[in-house]
């Protein structure tokens, strides 16, 4: 008996929800990852083409070269007001917002607050990289108590600095969030959980549920001065241990992970 | 005959009408006196009307949820007063940059800091010199009645579209808050079209992006240049002033919005007296009407410039004259009006001088 294998039929290929640009992340963060998960999760849900993505200021700034959909670039912690903006007037689009630690959490906290308060049915993916990448690895509100920083070169230090927010769980006391969940992405298995929270996520968008966020623990090799390998080790121990994974809030009803 | 109704209303009444009839779909604002009764009065008419009315958390919010909105293609619109449109202003830089239509309402109010709510004109320099970062430009507009409040907030949707611009309605706590007649002769619009180049999803293959990103210098001159010379076009083609009088005149005033009204008193004034006395009033304050300005002042004796500030307008005005006449110039700060009489009081030593 005979069996052909056919070498040339495609089993993996880009996501339809990418372009072909080149991206600029460095070696082992893990923002590039997160864009596919969101677009490969875009196409799944077969919502590309009614997509309106908001993207940030930080690293992930060029996010509009990277999705293949319509974007809008915000200004810095903005993204949530954008987005809100954009939803009311389109609200059959599915909005997003890719955003920062920084973005998010330090300049744009009234903003995410008060869009999860008001149940803006847009969906947040939240990259917690512990610091700000793009401008040289500064303290972000996320930073770890004792972590180095360039603006905490001794580590940070609790008395001068205060201690890092806890994202999800601040606005999952938010009657408005539905679904609010924090994922890492060091491993194949958390790669395949993350994906699973954000379709949850934007199912509940789609869904007309109410506000969505997607937390995950992300990479920055570059300013932690860590090897690709160790970064990712270090969001599941590291951070994991300050930013506990799994599902914050969920009120949908579906009993979703 | 014209079937026009004559309605009672208040300024900050009139342009929220004026935002309806334009077919504004979306309204973001946040509470701050003396342009309260705009949110006020939107939350109630908008939703009516099957718009959108959100209360940001903020004026920095409020500004961004116009940037969405603006970017999906439709009419967007905000409102506020002097400390909250400091807030907006890096919003508007980036709605400037990205080049997306939108028209935002300043009713101003005495300043610097928390200042007071009393009428004043000291945004000028913000509203006229780009307020935010960068080489941008808004159009402003100047009422100074209710009828223009009405008037000029319908047309600065137009003017938006037209040139893909922020556009600034530039009022103050008069203008907002008292009452006139005004007649409504336009017929309202129906909800325009969203624009082709909206963020609403990709088409055909093709998608938006909304951005005022370009790394490459050169690249962001070209853009820069770009709209250098959209400004350019606004001052041909959109420029607007009213002159009253102006020709054989020996003074002739200058004066916008609430400073203007104050001023025809003063023209009466001084006429009674056998002054040959114009007023000149800029309608558009960027572009500002310096060629129009430069005649009349060519043939005149003295320009005459007033403000309720230091003395913001008085500056484009030398710069339209470029030394060819005298000019003075009267200001009130503070949030003070100064009386008809005070203004007359001050022309005539000025003119003494002359
Ligand atoms: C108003 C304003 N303030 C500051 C900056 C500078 N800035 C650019 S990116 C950034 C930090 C981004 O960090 P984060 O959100 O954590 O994203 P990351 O780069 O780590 O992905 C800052 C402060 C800016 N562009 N605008
Ligand atoms: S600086 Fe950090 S977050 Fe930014 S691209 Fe590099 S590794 Fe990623």
């Amino acid at each position: 008996m005979t069996t052909t294998l056919c070498t040339d039929e495609q089993v993996f290929g880009r996501s339809a929800g990418l372009t072909e640009a080149r991206m600029h992340y460095c070696p082992g963060c893990t923002h590039g990852l997160i864009h596919r998960l969101v677009a490969e999760t875009l196409e799944e849900l077969d919502v590309l083409d009614r997509t309106v993505g908001v993207c940030p200021v930080g690293c992930a700034v060029f996010a509009y070269d990277y999705f293949n959909i319509d974007m809008i670039q915000a200004s810095h912690g903005r993204a949530p007001a954008v987005a809100t903006g954009a939803k009311r007037a389109v609200p059959d689009a599915v909005v997003f917002t890719y955003q920062g630690d920084g973005d998010l959490a330090s300049i744009g906290m009234a903003e995410i607050v008060h869009a999860a308060a008001r149940g803006e049915k847009i969906t947040v993916v939240f990259i917690n990289n512990s610091l700000y990448g793009m401008t040289g690895g500064q303290m972000a509100p996320t930073t770890l108590v004792g972590q180095a920083t360039t603006t905490s070169p001794l580590g940070r230090d609790p008395g001068l600095a205060g201690y890092p927010i806890r994202v999800s769980e601040l606005l999952a006391t938010l009657d408005g969030a539905v679904y609010i969940t924090r994922q890492a992405v060091g491993s194949p298995k958390a790669v395949q959980a993350t994906k699973r929270a954000l379709r949850t996520a934007f199912q509940v968008q789609l869904d007309g549920k109410g506000f969505s966020l997607v937390e995950i623990l992300s990479s920055c090799p570059t300013w932690w001065g860590q090897s690709p390998r160790e970064a990712l080790t270090w969001t599941e121990t590291g951070m994991a241990a300050q930013y506990p994974l799994g599902v914050v809030k969920d009120t949908t009803g579906s009993g979703t992970e | 005959m014209t079937t026009q109704t004559r309605k009672l209303m208040k300024g900050n009444e009139a342009l929220c009408h004026a935002a309806i009839d334009a077919g504004c779909l979306c309204f973001f604002g946040y509470p701050i006196t003396p342009q309260n009764q705009v949110p006020e009065y939107l939350s109630a008419l908008m939703p009516k009307h099957g718009r959108v009315f959100v209360q940001a958390e903020s004026e920095v919010a409020a500004i961004n949820m116009v940037y969405g909105a603006a970017a999906t293609g439709v009419r967007a619109m905000t409102s506020s007063s002097s400390p909250g449109i400091s807030l907006k202003q890096e919003g508007i830089s980036y709605i400037a940059g990205a080049e997306l239509p939108c028209v935002i309402i300043n009713v101003q109010r005495g300043g610097p800091g928390l200042g007071n709510i009393a009428p004043a004109q000291s945004d000028y320099f913000q509203a006229t010199r780009g307020g935010g970062h960068g080489d941008y430009r808004t159009l402003v507009l100047a009422p100074a009645s209710v009828q223009e409040m009405y008037d000029l907030t319908r047309d600065a949707f137009d003017l938006a579209d037209k040139y893909r611009n922020p556009v600034m309605v530039m009022a103050d706590a008069i203008l907002g808050q008292m009452m006139e007649p005004i007649a409504i002769t336009r017929p309202p619009l129906p909800l325009p079209e969203p624009h082709a180049w909206g963020t609403r999803g990709t088409r055909k293959g093709c998608r938006t992006l909304v951005n005022s990103l370009y790394i490459m210098p050169s690249e962001l001159e070209a853009v820069n240049q770009r709209m250098q010379e959209k400004y350019a076009r606004m001052g041909r083609e959109d420029t607007r002033w009213e002159e009253t009088a102006t020709e054989g005149a020996d003074v002739v005033l200058v004066a916008y919005g609430s400073a203007a009204r104050v001023c025809r008193t003063t023209m009466d004034i001084l006429a009674a007296e056998g002054v040959k006395v114009g007023l000149f009033r800029p309608i558009t304050l960027y572009p500002y009407p310096s060629d129009a300005l430069r005649r009349v002042g060519e043939q005149t004796k003295l320009l005459f410039t007033v403000e309720l500030s230091a003395g913001q307008m008085v500056e484009d005005v030398r710069l339209a004259l470029e030394g060819r006449c005298p000019i003075g110039f009267y200001g009130r700060m503070g949030g003070v009006v100064p009386t008809p009489e005070e203004v007359a009081d001050a022309v005539r030593a000025k003119l003494a001088g002359v």
